[in-house]
């Protein structure tokens, strides 16, 4: 299958540096433990905006947008599922504002928060939702939409149609948090199983974010760029948080992160970036390590 | 007679259906109700830890065999009230305040059900106060806590600490998970454990429980 025409033009850099965290950057700008953090697309808008800012001014290439959250089932949790829209044109509008020409804008859509083997949401809700987020989002313009955080795979192959059906060229992107050697996800899928799985749901790149810290994830793109015969996204954590002094600190730093990324790159990744506890640094590192 | 073998099949395969349908058989032949979860119910939910652990079972079998056992139980429950009989310990468990994620903490809290403990689940956003409330109230054995967010982690400190100023502290165990919680984590605000699986949670309440009563 030909290359999305978005991503082919993308891809003719050896790799392409999405961006960072969000959520902490968010919280440095006085966002408290209990708000949703896609609220503040409506809310705070410029404050979302310095951290989209952020990762442009650091180098990145492409960057997401605050609407992590923003799907119907997700909002509920903070009684705002009536406003799926606003907060997704708003988020897609800041993030596009803040990269000018500089770099495109891949929309987040993250997971329901339900589980559907318990029957606590159904296949018809969870198309609902994602088609009513994907279309918000392609409305306001955004240039790709990415289906990251994923859990389950089900679900995940669910989002991924709904964002294909805009047309837009879509990233899914799976956790692999759990069994012995951190690569199977949640419900038990392998990293295999997902890549063939989300291909064959239409993804034009597979992937795999947060759960760990960036060393696990040579052997994930590996296995991902096998299985898939895709371009492979990754977004690793900059490591489980550690307690020191009373704070929570990541302990991997932007050095040692960036580090990784000529491995990464011959291990067939294509798209790098960071997931939780990254900041701007992180990008700005990786930025200096991967050829222009 | 009832086959109780089935029972066990039952509920190490996650079928509901079968799990209910043998027990109200069994229960109406006159079976011990405390026989059915000490011999049957407890070892198979123990079968489902061990095959979590080698990796032949991952959540989705964890959650459907919970779901079975938590079938049986109602059933059986309100005869072990009757006689008397004291569930295995009682947890008090929630997602600490400012965080809304739910399924680890619906895992652990079914997976504790299936084990045989009295699970009092307060839900998400719990603040400090009703973790004590509640403890206090229900005479519970250990309070359970889950974060998924590194933001509200902290929280999970500033419960343990509403628990010392209420002075419970001596006589209940705390213990801590959720994804970015670490042993260390736990250590270092005082939480009595930690586990990152629900199996070794269920594990992890137990040993506390009988160090509790030793």
């Amino acid at each position: 299958m030909a290359l999305h025409p978005t991503l082919a033009r993308l891809l003719t850099r050896r790799v392409v540096i999405t961006d960072g965290a969000w959520g902490t950057q968010l919280q440095a700008r006085g966002l408290s433990g209990g708000e949703c953090p896609d609220a503040w697309n409506l809310s705070r808008p410029a404050d979302v905006e310095s951290v989209a800012r952020a990762y442009v001014d650091a180098g990145s290439h492409v960057i997401l947008t605050n609407t992590f959250r923003s799907n119907r089932l997700a909002l509920a949790g903070y009684e705002l599922a009536n406003r799926v829209r606003e907060l997704n044109v708003a988020g897609a509008q800041i993030s596009l504002h803040a990269t000018g020409a500089k770099a495109l804008v891949f929309a987040s859509m993250g997971p329901s928060g339900k589980m559907l083997m318990m029957g606590e949401t159904t296949e018809e809700e969870l198309k609902a939702a994602f088609e009513e987020q994907a279309e918000a989002l392609a409305e306001a313009g955004v240039h790709g939409l990415v289906v990251e955080t994923m859990s389950d795979l089900a679900e995940a192959m669910i989002a991924v149609r709904a964002a294909k059906s805009t047309g837009l060229p879509v990233v899914a992107s799976m956790v692999f948090d759990s069994g012995k050697n951190k690569d199977r996800t949640m419900m038990g899928q392998t990293v295999e199983q997902c890549a063939v799985a989300l291909a064959d749901a239409g993804a034009d790149v597979v992937g795999a974010n947060c759960g760990r810290g960036i060393a696990g994830y040579l052997a994930l793109c590996q296995r991902l760029a096998q299985a898939a015969a895709l371009p492979v996204w990754i977004k690793p954590n900059a490591g489980l948080p550690e307690f020191v002094d009373g704070k929570l600190i990541y302990q991997t730093t932007p050095d040692e992160f960036a580090g990784f990324a000529p491995a990464l790159m011959d291990a067939g990744a294509r798209f790098i970036g960071g997931c939780c506890g990254s900041t701007p640094e992180f990008i700005r590192a990786l930025a200096a390590k991967v050829p222009a | 007679m009832t086959d109780l073998s089935k029972l066990h099949d039952a509920i190490l395969n996650g079928d509901a259906k079968t799990a209910v349908a043998v027990t109200k058989e069994a229960l109406d032949a006159g079976a011990n109700p405390m026989d059915l979860v000490t011999q049957y119910m407890i070892p198979a939910m123990d079968e489902v830890g061990r095959r979590f652990e080698c990796e032949e079972y991952f959540v989705p079998e964890l959650l459907l065999a919970a779901r079975a056992m938590k079938g049986s139980l109602e059933l059986i429950r309100p005869l072990l009230a009757e006689s008397g009989a004291e569930p295995v310990g009682r947890v008090v468990i929630g997602t600490v305040k400012g965080d809304l994620h739910d399924i680890g903490k619906n895992l652990v809290a079914s997976m504790l059900e299936g084990a045989g403990f009295e699970v009092i689940d307060l839900g998400a956003d719990v603040p400090p106060e009703k973790f004590v409330t509640a403890a206090k109230e229900k005479k519970a054995d250990i309070i359970a806590l889950s974060a998924l967010l590194t933001v509200t982690m902290p929280m999970m400190k500033n419960t343990i600490a509403e628990v010392e100023r209420a002075g419970m502290r001596d006589s209940i165990k705390i213990i801590v998970g959720g994804a970015p919680v670490t042993e260390q984590y736990a250590r270092e605000i005082g939480a009595d454990g930690y586990s990152d699986n629900a199996s070794g949670a269920v594990q992890l309440a137990r040993s506390l429980v009988t160090k509790k009563a030793a």
